[in-house]
């Protein structure tokens, strides 16, 4: 996984809470048996009508948000299946930051696992993202080192992120090799339990 | 004396591997579960850094997703076909038992699990789906992963996990006449919205959930997910020992009673403290139905769709309004009014017997309206033996229903039932989400009784005033 320490990209804003990972990776796309190719599959049915043809009511279809990194959303984002998919759909259609103000467990981990920096914001602090980004065009840089949000005026917020998780994100650890590190406490715990 | 504890911190102590500070705890996973859709990269994944299936023997697949529910060898869509032969071919390679399409216990993986015997109290169980919060009704700590989390697991038969949060959902009270356990749940959900849940382990108390069978358990398990919870769970009682009991893959005669012994020990202790807990009264619930895009937009039956106008800000009138829109409701039309096109009784949610005889109590001796499409998809291939041994299939054909065979089918439409683009569905799964039964599909949640009602009468309609109402109550067929 690549490791993720400091990302400036433009905000493309979503002010819809519990956006759920059925809109962001219809089930349609999740009998591939590859985990590339996701991002164009991207909240299908709010980017195409039925004909396929690109819907001009879903801003993430505007010329502007081409270039967007960072995805800004409301409450619970990622609710529903576990499919990581949406992740993976997520990652390949360029993104590299999610801001919300919470996010369903599921999708946190899966995010992490991916090297997408999942960020939580309080619900006013994403409000005013949100506001800004809605308004102009806005660049934002996340640093995860320092755990800051920043614009190029006056904003900067401050987000948590357990310590573990941010590690992984900073070193792009392959994970089942830091556990296999245990291998011999994983061998022992089967002989005393008698599995 | 020691300190009360809960099932979960009990659980949760009872696997830990290793602990270091700052860091997630590893825990063992008793039971690891697959299905083809969230399996193949993670087994893609073991091949490229030459890994192997650590433990095998506590590893175990189905096909369920993708199966077609009738004509069951014949899959047009290739993508699927090969997602189903990729598990095949995984799991013979890696040596993991599966019960494939042909196998006589195949079906949904969260009802074979149970039906099996392999989900017993006290185990860590997952699976790459989200519904493995399911097999908490036995008082397992069992929740949904990512496919990373499956190749981590298919490795190294642990998992990181961060202590949970505990939430005490305490239901005293008893459920009306025609009010079921799916009714109580999506309730719960509907009162305290779609993410009270997240960052908790729920445990389900009270008198309520301790007169539930184990299959009504599990219904309420099910969704827990649905109020943001990856885990939800019941304190194993005599009710959970006497379903266990003659099971195919749960010790037999004195190693039956010790480990029965163990599980009464599981339960949380008098006392014990959760992070939160609320309570619910049984008594006050009734017959629930979703009229939005999530599992919390949900009114009891005799109420009407909201208005966006009652609320006070921005945010959430905009959200009502998507949803009425996304459903084509009215504000305030009332639940009874809004008709159906499609019937769906199936799901991980509610397609064990118990569910299917209820549906048929309401469906026998009536036909299906005209206007319906209604569908029957028992979970498991035992099941449905189960239920036509006891005639269930003659009195669902009868009346119009199809019966098919076992998957996930409708309740996310990844095989060949799906509902077109804006019609609408009575469905008993657990998610009305946009496009969940099809692009454009409506669907409202309810009850296998409520489904089996609205089948008749096409449009919803109190199931407790049904056999009374129905005009073709006194119709025998």
């Amino acid at each position: 996984m690549e490791p993720i320490r400091v990302h400036t990209g433009l905000v493309y804003p979503m002010n819809r809470a519990n956006v759920d990972t059925d809109q962001i990776i219809p089930k349609q796309f999740l009998k591939r048996i590859e985990r590339q190719g996701f991002g164009q599959f991207l909240f299908y049915h709010w980017r195409f009508d039925d004909d396929g043809n690109r819907r001009s009511d879903f801003s993430l279809n505007e010329e502007k948000y081409n270039n967007a990194t960072i995805l800004v959303a409301g409450e619970n984002f990622g609710c529903g299946s576990s499919r990581e998919h949406a992740p993976w759909a997520i990652q390949d259609y360029g993104f590299k930051v999610v801001i919300a103000p919470s996010f369903a467990d599921i999708f946190y981990n899966n995010s992490v696992k991916n090297g997408i920096l999942p960020v939580k914001l309080g619900s006013e602090e994403t409000q005013e993202i949100l506001r800004k980004a809605e308004q102009e065009s806005l660049k934002l840089t996340v640093d995860l080192e320092n755990q800051l949000v920043c614009d190029e005026e006056n904003l900067e917020f401050r987000f948590d992120i357990a310590e573990y998780h941010k590690e992984m994100l900073l070193n792009g650890w392959d994970e089942i090799a830091v556990t296999l590190t245990h291998a011999d406490k994983i061998t022992a715990f089967e002989k005393n339990h008698a599995y | 004396m020691a300190q009360p504890k809960t099932i979960i911190d009990k659980i949760w102590e009872n696997h830990i591997v290793h602990q270091e500070k700052g860091k997630p705890d590893l825990l063992y996973i008793d039971l690891h579960l697959i299905h083809e859709v969230t399996s193949p990269q993670a087994f893609e994944g073991l091949r490229m850094k030459d890994r192997k299936v650590r433990r095998p023997d506590l590893t175990f697949a189905t096909m369920d997703h993708n199966v077609p529910t009738r004509n069951r060898h014949v899959i047009k869509d290739q993508v699927s076909k090969k997602q189903m032969h990729t598990l095949k071919e995984n799991c013979e390679e890696f040596g993991v038992p599966l019960a494939d399409i042909d196998h006589p216990d195949q079906g949904i993986v969260h009802v074979i699990g149970p039906e099996l015997g392999l989900t017993h109290p006290g185990k860590t169980i997952v699976c790459g789906d989200s519904h493995t919060s399911t097999h908490g009704a036995f008082g397992a700590l069992a929740f949904g992963i990512g496919t990373s989390e499956v190749e981590h697991v298919l490795s190294t038969q642990t998992l990181g996990q961060a202590p949970p949060k505990t939430l005490q959902v305490k239901v005293e009270g008893k459920l009306g006449t025609g009010v079921t356990a799916k009714d109580l749940i999506l309730a719960v959900i509907a009162k305290y919205g779609v993410r009270f849940g997240t960052g908790y382990v729920i445990e389900y108390t009270g008198e309520t959930i301790r007169e539930m069978s184990m299959e009504q358990r599990m219904t309420v398990c099910n969704m827990s997910i649905e109020a943001g919870a990856r885990a939800g769970l019941i304190s194993p009682d005599e009710t959970t020992i006497d379903y266990l009991r003659g099971k195919r893959h749960v010790p037999e005669g004195e190693a039956f009673e010790e480990a029965a012994d163990h599980w009464r020990s599981l339960a949380t202790d008098p006392g014990a403290a959760y992070d939160a807990t609320v309570t619910i009264d049984a008594s006050k619930v009734e017959p629930q139905v979703t009229w939005g895009t999530n599992p919390s937009m949900c009114v009891p039956v005799g109420g009407s769709v909201p208005n966006p106008d009652d609320k006070e800000k921005d945010y959430e009138k905009d959200e009502i309004q998507r949803a009425l829109q996304y459903m084509g409701l009215e504000a305030d039309q009332p639940m009874t009014s809004v008709t159906i096109d499609h019937v769906f009784i199936g799901s991980c949610t509610n397609s064990r017997l118990s569910d299917l005889r209820k549906a048929a109590e309401i469906v026998r001796g009536k036909k299906v309206h005209e206007q319906v499409t209604a569908l029957v998809v028992p979970g498991s291939k035992t099941v449905k033996e189960a239920a036509e041994k006891e005639g269930l299939d003659v009195i669902f054909t009868t009346a119009g229903f199809e019966w098919r065979d076992a998957g996930c089918s409708m309740c996310l439409a990844m095989n060949d039932d799906i509902i077109p683009s804006g019609e609408r569905c009575a469905s008993t799964s657990n998610r009305n989400f946009e496009g969940r039964q099809g692009n454009g599909a409506r669907t409202h949640l309810v009850s296998p009784e409520m489904a089996a009602a609205a089948a008749v009468e096409g449009h919803f309609v109190d199931v407790r005033a049904f056999s009374k109402n129905s005009q073709f109550a006194d119709k025998e067929v």
